[in-house]
């Protein structure tokens, strides 16, 4: 073979080389080892911090509000609808830490009247006319036990 | 165990068989993870666009979302409107004389975790993927924020982090799945419009609401192998 293709291989071959080494050292560990992707990046994503507590984790303390909610329309309902997100409050009870949405707008958000809102999922009355010299709907409803003293 | 293990897969797989369906499970153990939504019981609330942000630190600007829902109104005339105020997160407030409306309904919207994801296909360098468990997710460390999969996904659930210069989505809260709790938005759902299970698992809730329900997927044309299931879908809504 004549000395200058024998010159090319060599060069190629170093080039191939180089390439591998590097290749070596820049793809991580765990890539390809589900897919066609990183598999420490499912560990990644899995270890994030949560916002949003547990339903159980509420009833642990608050068992009282569970037997009271049982046979309640807001049975079934997760705390943290009104009062999330709550992991603060969890890792630590305070009763400073807990959301306690209430207002009208808030309780609106569900039984406002709304052409496109189904009417047999949920009680809809116009929170614009319904009882406007209360301001706050809790005046009236217990949200965990809606009509408890009322007619 | 093997053939017991086939016979549940294809019994609960054969709803998905259905061309418009073509999402059948890879043949591993584990859980497969579904959602299914209810357009029929869906109030409007927002709840989960807003504990979605909550949760999963997603941009306040109103064009940032990994959830949001869509109130669509079918006129008298026939025109369509679509609306969808900053997601829904501030609730919904009709915008057309009742007289108008022929019919009009909530459409949440999300990732559709598809087990062909046109999203996953078209990442350059792999940052994007399904994972084992059928989730679409993103490798942050990984994502170089080109914006493909952005412009690929049909479905218009993706979009490019501000801060973070990534690409963002859904993971239908994986840090929360892994820890056997309920993803935020499915929480905090009052309606119980939104359901999340394992496919493979014939007593799971999901499934059970496929048995009993005629779902449909969205743009099934596209043969994505959507695994967000509606309830209530009809031809408006795209």
């Amino acid at each position: 073979m004549p000395a200058q293709i024998n010159r090319i291989l060599l060069l190629f071959t170093a080039f191939i080389g180089l390439f591998l080494v590097v290749r070596h050292f820049l793809i991580p560990e765990t890539f390809g080892q589900y897919g066609h992707y990183r598999g420490a990046s499912l560990d990644d994503i899995s270890s994030r911090e949560m916002v949003f507590a547990d339903k159980e984790d509420c009833f642990a303390c608050h068992d009282d509000i569970m037997e009271i909610l049982e046979n309640e329309m807001h049975a079934g309902l997760s705390c943290l609808i009104c009062h999330g997100p709550g992991r603060e409050h969890v890792d630590d009870p305070q009763l400073g830490n807990i959301n306690k949405e209430s207002g009208r707008e808030f309780c609106g958000r569900c039984h406002d009247i709304h052409p496109s809102r189904p009417l047999d999922v949920v009680n809809q009355v116009d929170i614009k006319t319904h009882h406007t010299e209360k301001t706050n709907c809790i005046e009236c409803h217990n949200p965990h036990a809606l009509w408890e003293g009322m007619e | 165990m093997a053939a017991a293990g086939t016979l549940v897969l294809s019994s609960v797989s054969r709803p998905f068989n259905v061309l418009l369906m073509a999402s059948d499970p890879p043949p591993e153990e584990g859980p497969w993870w579904g959602i299914a939504i209810d357009i029929t019981t869906c109030i409007g609330c927002g709840m989960c666009a807003r504990a979605c942000k909550m949760e999963n630190d997603v941009p306040d600007e109103p064009f940032y979302f990994r959830t949001w829902v869509e109130q669509y109104t079918v006129l008298n005339n026939g025109e369509v409107k679509i609306e969808s105020p900053n997601g829904g997160i501030d609730g919904f407030k009709s915008s057309v004389p009742e007289e108008e409306i022929f019919k009009t309904f909530f459409v949440p919207k999300m990732c559709n975790h598809c087990s062909k994801s046109p999203c996953t296909q078209v990442c350059p360098v792999g940052a994007t993927f399904e994972s084992p468990d059928g989730v679409a997710l993103v490798d942050e460390k990984y994502c170089i924020g080109c914006g493909y999969c952005v412009q690929a996904c049909p479905y218009g659930c993706r979009y490019l982090h501000p801060e973070k210069k990534v690409a963002d989505k859904c993971t239908l809260c994986y840090h929360r799945l892994k820890n056997g709790l309920a993803p935020a938005c499915m929480e905090v759902c009052p309606s119980k419009a939104r359901i999340y299970g394992n496919l493979r698992d014939r007593d799971s809730e999901i499934v059970r609401f496929l048995k009993e329900h005629d779902y449909q997927v969205l743009k099934p044309h596209l043969n994505t192998g959507s695994k967000l299931y509606y309830n209530g879908l009809t031809a408006e809504i795209s």
